[in-house]
């Protein structure tokens, strides 16, 4: 078994819930971008405050919209974007909260994504290594691994909730604060834009990072759950 | 034998892929009757729920301040009816017009604006949002829906409130459409919800709706009638339009608009 240890040790890594609601959301998000352009077309300009200033100015951005292949369905369909849209938010957020449950009851929050003070010390090494586009393959996710998945589990999902539910009038009944917390209904929708620009940002980052981690083994590990760690010579004799 | 670097080959090629479709492939979700599209519209009713769970019945949508009306309000929709019993009305500054409530109700009733405009009466500053994205906050003045129902008597077996509109919103070679909307009786009778005559301190203009237009506050604009002209009780709405119980839910967008 030579060969299996110069590639080194295979562990189990991600656990059937982490992969099964990751791909999930991989789905959701795809679905509710496109939907979700496809609703901003329907009125493709951004503005601060509770309302659109129609005989006033206070647009952030006036775009020409998204073209029909960025959006689901294809052609200006209001109706449908919205039917896609809701449909997978609310299957975005049930499973956000089975995932939490899971995480915590498994401990996938806490061992693997709370910051620990090995991260602050290991923070600005692995800045350096990250520019240096070495990826780092161990157990445990290094300290920017934690920052990014963190920063999208923990802010920017809540944040595209948060102000998604800003914009239905039924939820602002419900409660009246929430709106005004991100600064009126059309900052909301302005914030949810942007997170959404964030998320797509993560995206192309997080794939990136896996084409240099080495594609095959990332995918394997969040299909299978199982991970490859890289040879590690002073053990060699251990593992035959 | 099972080969796991082959599937994982597989997976990734058939992910790439995806983008490369383009979404002209979920156009098959526009057809009203696909299955999935279907489907996605029953997970979707529990937002009806999930609100009405979360709502009280008498909870207030926001109100704001005189300071916040910053501009008359956005019209949409039809701004200009041009029906011919509109017009005529129009032309009498509405002194001939009579709201007709009727349908499952003990008392049928024909109110004059005179009347209406007599009943105890609500003012309320609220943002108005459409569908399509944009908000706008105004002033609007009117007597409470609830007041007129309980005066005529809700037969036990309503569920719900129908507005006939005057105004075409869609006119083909096969006839007119004139706008319809309906709404539960949890909303029909909500504080909040007033058929208003004046907007802004203004008697309401015709572009928002004059004579008589109701407020749906914690719902969106579409469900907002505007011109209205009878006010009709029913048990269901499958008989109404195209049996989905407003212009714009015929036309593939919820008929709870909540969200």
């Amino acid at each position: 078994m030579t060969n299996h240890t110069k590639a080194g040790r295979l562990i189990k890594r991600q656990k059937l819930s982490t992969r099964l609601t990751h791909g999930i959301w991989a789905i959701c998000l795809f679905f509710l971008l496109l939907s979700g352009l496809q609703i901003f077309n329907a009125h493709s300009a951004l503005y601060w405050g509770d309302q659109v200033g129609f005989t006033y100015d206070n647009d952030i951005v006036t775009l020409e919209g998204f073209p029909g292949w960025m959006t689901i369905p294809s052609g200006q369909d209001l109706a449908t974007g919205r039917v896609v849209h809701f449909f997978f938010a609310w299957i975005f957020i049930t499973t956000l909260f089975i995932w939490l449950i899971a995480s915590l009851r498994n401990r996938h929050l806490s061992k693997d994504l709370l910051p620990t003070r090995k991260d602050v010390e290991n923070f600005v090494p692995d800045i350096r290594d990250h520019l240096k586009l070495k990826l780092v393959h161990a157990v445990r996710y290094s300290p920017l691994q934690k920052l990014a998945y963190g920063g999208v589990l923990f802010v920017l999902f809540p944040l595209i909730i948060l102000t998604g539910l800003s914009m239905s009038p039924g939820m602002n009944a419900v409660l009246p604060w929430l709106p005004e917390l991100f600064g009126g209904r059309q900052s909301a929708r302005t914030i949810h834009f942007i997170v959404m620009a964030l998320l797509v940002g993560f995206f192309v980052v997080h794939m990136a990072m896996i084409i240099l981690a080495g594609p095959l083994n990332e995918l394997r590990s969040i299909i299978t759950g199982r991970f490859r760690l890289p040879p590690r010579k002073r053990t060699e004799s251990e593992n035959v | 034998m099972f080969n796991r670097r082959s599937l994982l080959k597989a997976a990734l090629a058939s992910a790439a892929s995806i983008p490369l479709a383009g979404c002209s492939a979920f156009d098959f979700l526009r057809e009203r009757d696909n299955a999935m599209r279907q489907f996605m519209i029953s997970i979707n009713n529990l937002t009806y729920s999930a609100q009405r769970l979360l709502l009280s019945a008498d909870q207030l949508a926001p109100e704001f301040t005189e300071a916040d009306i910053l501009q008359d309000q956005h019209p949409n929709g039809t701004t200009e009816p041009d029906t011919e019993d509109y017009v005529a009305l129009q032309d009498n500054n509405f002194a001939d017009y009579k709201l007709q409530v009727d349908g499952l109700v003990e008392r049928p009733a024909s109110l004059s604006l005179e009347a209406i405009r007599a009943l105890p009466s609500r003012t309320q500053i609220t943002r108005h949002d459409c569908v399509e994205g944009w908000s706008c906050i105004a002033k609007w003045h009117g007597a409470p829906l609830a007041q007129i129902l309980d005066s005529v008597g809700v037969k036990p077996e309503a569920k719900y409130v129908v507005f006939h509109c005057f105004d075409a919103i869609e006119k083909s070679l096969s006839g007119e459409i004139l706008y319809y909307e309906s709404i539960d009786l949890t909303d029909a009778r909500h504080p909040q919800t007033i058929l208003a005559y004046a907007m802004n301190d203004k008697p309401l203009p015709i572009e928002n709706g004059a004579p008589l237009r109701v407020r749906v506050e914690r719902q969106l604009g579409y469900k907002m009638a505007k011109y209205i002209k009878r006010i009709e009780l029913v048990a269901d709405y499958a008989a109404i339009g195209e049996g989905n119980g407003s212009y714009w839910a015929d036309r593939g967008y919820e008929w709870y608009a909540g969200i």
